[in-house]
């Protein structure tokens, strides 16, 4: 089964969760687990593992043989990213707004124009008893995440269970990293920000048609809106985590919630039963 | 006229409270919600909507069963594996166009998208320019820039001294579309590993456009060591650490009530945050 960890507002507890439900697993099942927040991947942090592997994650970028080019201005034509630019004598190639689509090499009634590949991130690898882990990383002043997210998921082998640790927002990235997943946790906070965000987040996932369920971090600061939302909405709250100053600690400290206070590994086991559940329940509706 | 963007790399450290807050201790200002796909400013400040735009921004595929002849060029020219069975996947589209230029029947239009709206409002603080992208849709950037610009116009006809603006999380295109250009980048940041982490990360892009840069801990007293460690590491990167801000629950309590926190209590917190806003114009005017 492929859960995947999203919540719309940032900070909520995404990465809390997806660790300690994959780590959890992982004393059982083969676990993969991946982190798709390539613009901050924090999953590592709390792992202790070396990532041993690693790939670079290229996206195909136009180049141009002046030598053939006549200067007939169907590359600009057809580039709707605006990346390709001809002057007088002259193609300007702006690497960072292609999106490597082909259209300009494909019609270039010269065929002037090649690809070559152009580095944007890298996705690493590294394995721990029954977890592979694996995680997807955005180069500095790179601006497209999806690329990298599609590189992190080829690495889904479905023979075990897959956790996906999922970026903040409703934008492409994190369609990307959410789409094809059997179920969808939504970690929120019961604050305004919190209910707002995670109603944009139900809509993503209802669109997507992801049966999803919601987590409840920093249980108790608050009002009670998120859950009578929930209600209403006819959505499962699967786990309250309370707002704790030891859970907080221990994250700040990157220590896994279920290595500092193993009880709670009991709660990460009862919480995959009843996704199981419920996916299967879903399953039998479609 | 000067700008500052308020950005952190990880999400839910405390931007929007903070930008809020500047909200009502600035005098001569215009805000603007860079955080397009899960904008929260507008529940702290209640805006009176003024002006409502659509958001019109790239297209997508549609194939014409009629014209269509199956012969599958495009399913297979596609780089973004969005056409199965002769259908287009609206989400996976990135409209670039090729398969309707390659087409040998032409039954591939492109269609235009509404992929959000944006809004001119007024509120007791002050303008605020926001906006809302549609679920799942692309170009966040763009909708980031709009947003800006009409920031600036309202600025500069106002002849306001200040944009203050609310950033997204993370390091991509609208991170990057919200930063270039401003005076300043506050930086947010919590003294957890993973807050350290993309701390590095969200200083890396703010140098690589060039944009000045200053920070400050929030919640320090959740972990004083790793503030310490953030400290030292701005020290040695030549980066004004501004103000530590204590963890209190009044700042949740605020956005519960959904006012700045300045205006809900006079405690610790606020005088920090007051100080913060001091050394913000400071640096703005020097």
């Amino acid at each position: 089964m492929i859960i995947s960890v999203a919540s719309g507002k940032g900070g909520t507890g995404k990465t809390l969760v997806a660790v300690n439900l994959a780590l959890t697993l992982s004393d059982v099942y083969r676990v993969q687990l991946l982190d798709c927040d390539v613009e901050e991947p924090n999953a590592h942090i709390f792992l202790h593992l070396a990532t041993n592997r690693s790939e670079a994650v290229v996206i195909p970028v136009p180049r141009v043989d002046e030598t053939k080019c006549t200067y007939c201005g169907r590359c600009a034509e057809v580039c709707v990213y605006n990346a390709i630019a001809v002057l007088k004598g002259k193609v300007l190639v702006f690497p960072e707004l292609c999106h490597g689509c082909g259209a300009c090499s494909y019609l270039c009634p010269e065929s002037a124009i090649s690809e070559e590949g152009r580095e944007i991130g890298v996705v690493e690898t590294g394995d721990s008893g029954n977890m592979e882990f694996i995680q997807g990383r955005l180069a500095i002043g790179e601006p497209m995440a999806p690329p990298i997210i599609r590189e992190v998921k080829k690495h889904i082998d479905r023979v075990g269970e897959v956790i996906i640790d999922v970026p903040p927002g409703t934008s492409c990235p994190v369609v990307e990293a959410v789409k094809n997943s059997d179920f969808c946790l939504l970690v929120t906070e019961p604050t305004p920000f919190g209910l707002n965000d995670l109603s944009l987040a139900v809509e993503l996932v209802r669109k997507l048609q992801i049966p999803c369920g919601v987590i409840i971090n920093r249980s108790g600061v608050g009002d009670e809106k998120v859950e009578q939302y929930c209600q209403e909405q006819g959505i499962p709250i699967l786990l309250k985590i309370p707002l704790d100053r030891n859970i907080a600690t221990l994250y700040s400290k990157g220590i896994p919630l279920i290595a500092g206070m193993p009880e709670w590994r009991r709660v990460f086991v009862t919480l995959f039963q009843n996704i199981k559940q419920i996916n299967s329940a879903s399953q039998v509706v479609k | 006229m000067k700008e500052v963007v308020v950005l952190s790399g990880k999400g839910g450290t405390g931007k929007t409270s903070l930008v809020a807050s500047f909200a009502a201790l600035a005098q001569s200002k215009v805000l603007v919600d860079c955080d397009v796909d899960a904008a929260d400013l507008y529940l702290l400040l209640k805006p009176q909507i003024t002006e409502e735009n659509e958001f019109w921004s790239g297209q997508v595929a549609f194939i014409d069963k009629e014209e269509c002849t199956e012969c599958g060029l495009c399913q297979e020219m596609c780089r973004f594996g969005a056409i199965k069975d002769y259908f287009v996947d609206k989400i996976s589209c990135e409209g670039c166009g090729l398969c309707s230029q390659i087409c040998p029947v032409n039954a591939i239009i492109m269609q235009s998208c509404m992929a959000g709206r944006w809004f001119i409002s007024e509120t007791s603080y002050g303008t605020l320019i926001h906006a809302k992208l549609g679920i799942t849709e692309e170009n966040s950037g763009k909708l980031v820039t709009l947003v800006r610009n009409s920031a600036r116009l309202v600025a500069e006809e106002e002849k306001f001294d200040y944009i203050i603006s609310d950033g997204p999380s993370g390091i991509g295109c609208p991170v990057i579309a919200s930063l270039s250009g401003a005076n300043l980048a506050l930086l947010v940041i919590e003294p957890t590993l993973s807050g350290i982490h993309d701390l590095e990360r969200v200083i890396g892009v703010c140098r690589h456009f060039g944009i000045p840069i200053l920070v400050c801990i929030n919640k320090y007293d959740i972990n004083e060591e790793n503030s310490y460690r953030i400290e030292d590491y701005c020290h040695k990167s030549d980066i004004e650490v501004a103000v530590k801000i204590p963890f209190d629950n009044v700042v949740t309590e605020a956005i519960v009530e959904g006012l700045p926190v300045v205006e809900y209590s006079d405690g610790k917190v606020t005088q920090q945050v007051r100080e913060l806003w001091k050394i913000v114009s400071v640096k703005l005017n020097n």
